[in-house]
């Protein structure tokens, strides 16, 4: 299941693209991606549940979430440091966001039944960095801008452009789960 | 009677609130590179070298390694002789904290309330605990602890009859259940014995110590190994994808407890396992 090199994937993400992908592949990620936490998911959803895509923040149609409040830029960098959160605390408001649209998520650590039965509905990926990698990540991080919910500050939502951004697929869209299959590998019993 | 000034202990908390998140230990660093001797996935060896790489970068531009610089958890060893001047130590502390997480550009990621969820935007109140003793020390460790591993942490009040087994059943359940979530390879502090609370703190206590070091009492310094080693056959490996290394230690506090009672807690700390020791 492992390609040796990393396969080159741009903003925003088409079925096409995503079908070619399988769990443990490594992928360098380009283009546009945008920040959200639990605070900001928040928001999303209550704009998801009135039904108001139109005041979204951004039109989630083959765009990527990445879970992060990064630290704030010293003077002179782009952005402080900016790893993955802890995925599952979003798990709740997911199905919806990929119901309109979004393509891929960026995070780590597992996710729940509903949000794999949603990836595989919708077409959608989850992809994983590095979690603790936060200073070696944010090299990737070409541009940043706060575009909502500034008074969230490390969880406002931000717009980001990345390049080659190193993540490996977790989840597919056949329904496969890295977590599962990774761990059954080496597990001793 | 020794005088210490608060100023002075309020720029030792800044300057290691900074220090301890951009710059990862030699423990850490070495276990990390023992780990990518014995790692098998392939998988996970790179995981393992980008950790590497991360701490390397981080220290070079004095950024903080991970974006989760954690709450501030401060132990104070106060010796009886030393006589505080200039104000408040607790404040002293928590002015050191909101100085350094502002000006070493760090995250605050502590909210002043736990339903309403509003950021104090400074990163205080630090979790300060206050050892009184003998003489006249004065010594400070910070320990930034994320939130990552800490949502994973889990205490048990077991039946006395569980003994031995019963504690290691518990940590191996915790570290499992645990998976991908505490950016493994962790690093497992145990509390055994004391009261609830006590327990709790013995776990947090355990990250004190320099990585690996093994506790002086060889019935849980073998104790220690046994847990390593069957946390180690779990599968879960660097990140939770899979592989040999899920803990890079196993560090147990044990405190005496009541007849009835056999308290176990587990606190998980990431690979970003920050300390930082200062004695003024
Ligand atoms: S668990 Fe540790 S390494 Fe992972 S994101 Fe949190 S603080 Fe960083």
């Amino acid at each position: 299941m492992n390609k040796d090199t990393a396969l080159a994937l741009r903003t925003p993400l088409t079925d096409e693209v995503l079908a070619e992908l399988k769990i443990g592949d490594k992928v360098k990620l380009s283009g546009v991606v945008y920040t959200a936490r639990d605070a900001a998911h928040r928001r999303l959803a209550e704009l998801l549940n009135k039904n108001q895509i139109a005041q979204l923040p951004f039109d989630p149609q083959g765009q990527v979430i990445y879970y992060v409040g990064p630290t704030p830029a010293k003077p002179g960098q782009i952005i402080g440091s900016a790893g993955p959160t802890t995925s599952f605390r979003m798990d709740a408001y997911t199905p919806q966001l990929l119901a309109a649209g979004l393509k891929a998520t960026i995070g780590k650590g597992a996710r729940s039944p509903e949000v794999l039965a949603a990836m595989k509905k919708y077409r959608a990926v989850y992809l994983v960095a590095v979690g603790g990698a936060g200073a070696l990540l944010s090299q990737c991080i070409k541009k940043a801008e706060v575009i909502a919910y500034d008074d969230l500050g490390p969880e406002a939502i931000r717009k980001l452009e990345v390049v080659d951004l190193p993540l490996t697929v977790a989840n597919d869209i056949q329904g496969n789960d890295l977590y599962q299959e990774g761990i059954k590998k080496y597990a001793i019993a | 009677m020794r005088e210490l000034k608060t100023e002075t202990i309020i720029s030792a908390v800044k300057k290691m609130c900074i220090e301890a998140n951009c710059v990862i230990g030699e423990g850490v660093t070495a276990a990390l590179e023992k780990a990518l001797t014995t790692e098998e996935s392939p998988q996970g060896k790179e995981i393992l070298q980008q950790i590497l790489e991360n701490n390397r970068l981080a220290k070079k531009n004095m950024q903080p390694t991970c974006q989760d610089t954690g709450t501030a958890v401060i132990f104070i060893t106060l010796g009886q002789e030393v006589h505080i001047t200039g104000g408040d130590l607790i404040e002293a502390i928590n002015e050191g904290v909101r100085q350094g997480y502002t000006e070493g550009y760090l995250r605050k990621s502590i909210v002043a309330d736990p339903i309403k969820r509003k950021n104090t935007g400074d990163n205080t109140p630090a979790t300060i605990y206050l050892d009184l003793v003998a003489g006249d020390k004065f010594q400070l460790q910070i320990l930034p602890k994320g939130g990552g591993s800490e949502n994973m942490s889990a205490l048990k009040m077991l039946k006395p009859s569980e003994g031995i087994e019963g504690a290691k059943k518990f940590v191996i359940e915790t570290v499992k259940k645990a998976g991908a979530n505490p950016c493994p390879p962790i690093v497992v502090g145990v509390g055994i014995g004391g009261t609830f609370e006590g327990a709790a703190l013995l776990s947090k206590k355990a990250h004190l110590r320099k990585l690996g070091a093994r506790n002086p009492d060889p019935f849980y310094a073998k104790l220690e190994e046994e847990l390593l080693e069957e946390i180690n056959k779990l599968g879960i490996g660097p990140q939770g994808l899979g592989g040999r290394v899920t803990a890079l230690a196993v560090h147990i506090n044990q405190g005496p407890a009541h007849i009835t009672a056999l308290p176990v807690a587990v606190n998980i700390n990431c690979h970003a396992d920050r300390y930082k020791v200062v004695v003024l």
